[in-house]
């Protein structure tokens, strides 16, 4: 057989990680745990509002906030059927659990991917660092975290947040460097000429100027918070992807079908309606109407 | 250096300042100033040179064109006046200030203060509207909003843009946005205005239309204005004295009839071969002083001779008059067409 020579011997290495993270857990599992109790805070916040919101309120709401972003009847036509679709297909109460992971994820990548892009778009060396660390991030399969976390903080709502925040911080990042750093030079150095501090620059010309791109982050990110929903039902989210899960389990494909069409239906509302918000910012900035 | 510190009437004064691009320019300044040129010093360390060994006297009142080709180094110069580049040597002085010697904090005070600067790529901010545009160095001031609005919405009037106070700066022309940029600049209220080809991307007409805009506002507000151009016949037209640049260095400075009809060197020469003589040269340099008998008609001592060419159809000569409109000389067209032939190669 064609074997790899075993050149030293690895399983102390692996025993090491294995003893590492059984001590961790031991240790500082109940650290942990408080650590990221406001986290279960945020989300449970969420969860209780979005279900003891009357259904046709929360309708009503995300069909305004459509036609508030766009003006026109094709898009709050859209978010009304999709709602309308999860309510019918009996998903609504999994919807918004769903929908409430998703929000809690985003609002918190939002928090730390923000800050941490301004700090990379201004620093080389850092941009250096944390590239890789993104890279991981996005790439590397989320079962191998996921585990871990589980182990940490035990089954339920938290790791599945985590892991989700995990997986959909990196392109908020990494859009908000790439925005801050193409602000258009000539108007940063004329801001510089007027005497702005580095704080003056930062809010009143580079962000002002970069929110298209970095609303285009948030709108990656909620999309991948979403596409993360049925792998954080595995560790105890709920929702949507417990349903899907539970219909692969029973071999229903119905179920697995409907609930999959309704992560789907979410996935479109907010797609678009993040989308449109970007378009109307840009349009005001004026990017698309140069002469 | 104590003599430049006395002279309080020069608005910018600027010593040997010469800059180097480059990751050791201290090097490269070793090799610069043991000789060798600035194509030399590239080919041998890598570095170029932005500015070579500049000293310039710049009056307050006035303006003062620095003129030069692409890669002359004249936007890298005026970017030394308000520190946005840092020079590799030399001595920069503001009102007799130095400078370079100011702290972070005192050189955001003085550029909030003290200078004011147009772009060529106007350098526009395109999420606020254009009041809040001009208002803009204002706030950065911290000047409160009323008074600044009231500040930016005067000088927007006398820019010629009233009615376009709540507009997107991009809906609006070339000429509409550097008309933005300029009231931003007097809004300031600073002592000097630094113009980095601000009329360059403009089209011709409403070129010239700006240039006499300025000429019309510096004799209002009586402002020390630096202005960068390439444009040898911009130079002449609206500057009070011009400085001509190549390869970062100094060619010649002087008044623009000093440079039209004494170039220093062949490379001034070239420029001046092109250029509209009539533009550049004043009445009073050619003119024969002394009392001479009254003139039917007269023109100011700061006219050009293509102001006094039209008169000559109708008249054998001119009269010109000092500011208080007393006659101290008088021109003929053979003088003026002497001057203007004298140095259009193989004629004189």
């Amino acid at each position: 057989m064609n074997l790899f020579p075993q050149l030293i011997d690895t399983r102390p290495w692996r025993r090491a990680v294995d003893d590492g993270l059984n001590w961790v857990v031991r240790h500082w599992g109940g650290t942990f745990e408080a650590a990221a109790y406001p986290l279960l805070v945020l989300l449970k916040a969420i969860e209780d509002l979005l279900i003891a919101t009357p259904w046709w309120m929360i309708i009503a709401l995300l069909t305004g906030i459509a036609w508030l972003a766009t003006r026109r009847w094709q898009l709050p036509a859209i978010v009304l059927g999709s709602l309308l679709f999860l309510g019918v297909m009996d998903l609504w109460k999994d919807a918004m659990t769903t929908m409430a992971l998703m929000i809690a994820a985003t609002l918190t990548a939002i928090f730390i991917s923000i800050p941490v892009g301004v700090w990379m778009s201004r620093s080389f060396r850092l941009r250096q660092c944390v590239t890789p660390i993104l890279d991981l991030m996005q790439t590397l399969p989320s079962f191998v975290y996921l585990i871990p976390t589980v182990m940490i903080f035990g089954p339920g709502k938290i790791p599945a947040l985590i892991a989700t925040i995990v997986y959909a911080a990196p392109p908020l990042v990494r859009l908000t460097d790439l925005g801050l750093r193409s602000v258009d030079p000539s108007v940063m150095e004329a801001s510089r000429a007027f005497g702005t501090n580095p704080r003056q620059r930062l809010f009143g010309v580079q962000i002002p100027l970069a929110l298209p791109t970095i609303l285009a982050g948030v709108n990656q990110t909620t999309m991948m918070a979403l596409s993360m929903v049925v792998i954080a039902s595995m560790i105890g989210a709920g929702g949507l992807g417990y349903q899907v899960l539970q219909g692969i389990g029973r071999l229903e494909v119905s179920r697995g079908l409907f609930a999959g069409l309704g992560i789907v239906a979410l996935a479109i509302v907010f797609d678009r309606i993040t989308q449109a918000f970007g378009r109307q910012l840009q349009a005001r900035i004026g990017m698309q109407e140069v002469r | 250096m104590s003599d430049i510190h006395g002279k309080t009437d020069l608005a910018i004064a600027m010593r040997g300042v010469t800059k180097i691009f480059g990751p050791d320019p201290e090097a490269a300044l070793a090799l610069l100033r043991a000789g060798k040129s600035k194509a030399e010093v590239q080919a041998e360390t890598n570095h170029v040179v932005g500015l070579d060994n500049v000293s310039l006297d710049i009056a307050a009142g006035q303006i003062f064109v620095v003129m030069g080709l692409s890669g002359s180094g004249k936007s890298t110069l005026i970017r030394h006046v308000n520190r946005l580049i840092e020079p590799t040597a030399g001595e920069i002085l503001v009102h007799g200030t130095d400078v370079l010697k100011m702290s972070l904090n005192e050189l955001r005070t003085y550029r909030r203060t003290k200078v004011a600067m147009v772009f060529q790529k106007f350098g526009l901010l395109p999420h606020r509207s254009v009041i809040d545009n001009v208002a803009y160095g204002l706030e950065v001031r911290g000047v409160g909003r009323k008074e600044r609005l009231e500040t930016a919405a005067k000088w927007i009037e006398t820019v010629g843009l009233a009615g376009y106070e709540h507009s997107r700066t991009r809906q609006l022309s070339g000429g509409q946005q550097q008309r933005v940029g300029l009231a931003r600049a007097l809004a300031m209220d600073a002592d000097i205005i630094l113009m980095d080809e601000a009329f360059s991307a403009l089209d011709p007409l409403i070129r010239a239309g700006m240039q006499d805009e300025l000429i019309t506002l510096q004799k209002s507000l009586n402002k020390t204005i630096l202005f960068i151009t390439h444009d040898f016949d911009e130079a002449l037209k609206i500057g009070d004295r011009i400085a001509v640049l190549k390869d970062g260095a100094l060619q010649q400075e002087g008044k623009p009839e000093d440079i039209v009809l004494r170039p220093a060197n062949e490379h001034i020469e070239e420029f001046v071969r092109q250029v509209n003589k009539a533009r550049a040269i004043h009445v009073r340099s050619i003119m024969e002083r002394g009392a001479t008998e009254p003139c039917e008609q007269s023109v100011s001592m700061d006219a050009r001779c293509e102001d006094v060419l039209p008169l000559f159809a109708e008249h054998q000569w001119v009269g010109v008059v000092d500011a208080d409109g007393k006659q101290i000389g008088r021109v003929t067209a053979k003088q003026v067409i002497k001057a203007l032939a004298r140095h259009t190669p193989g004629v004189g």
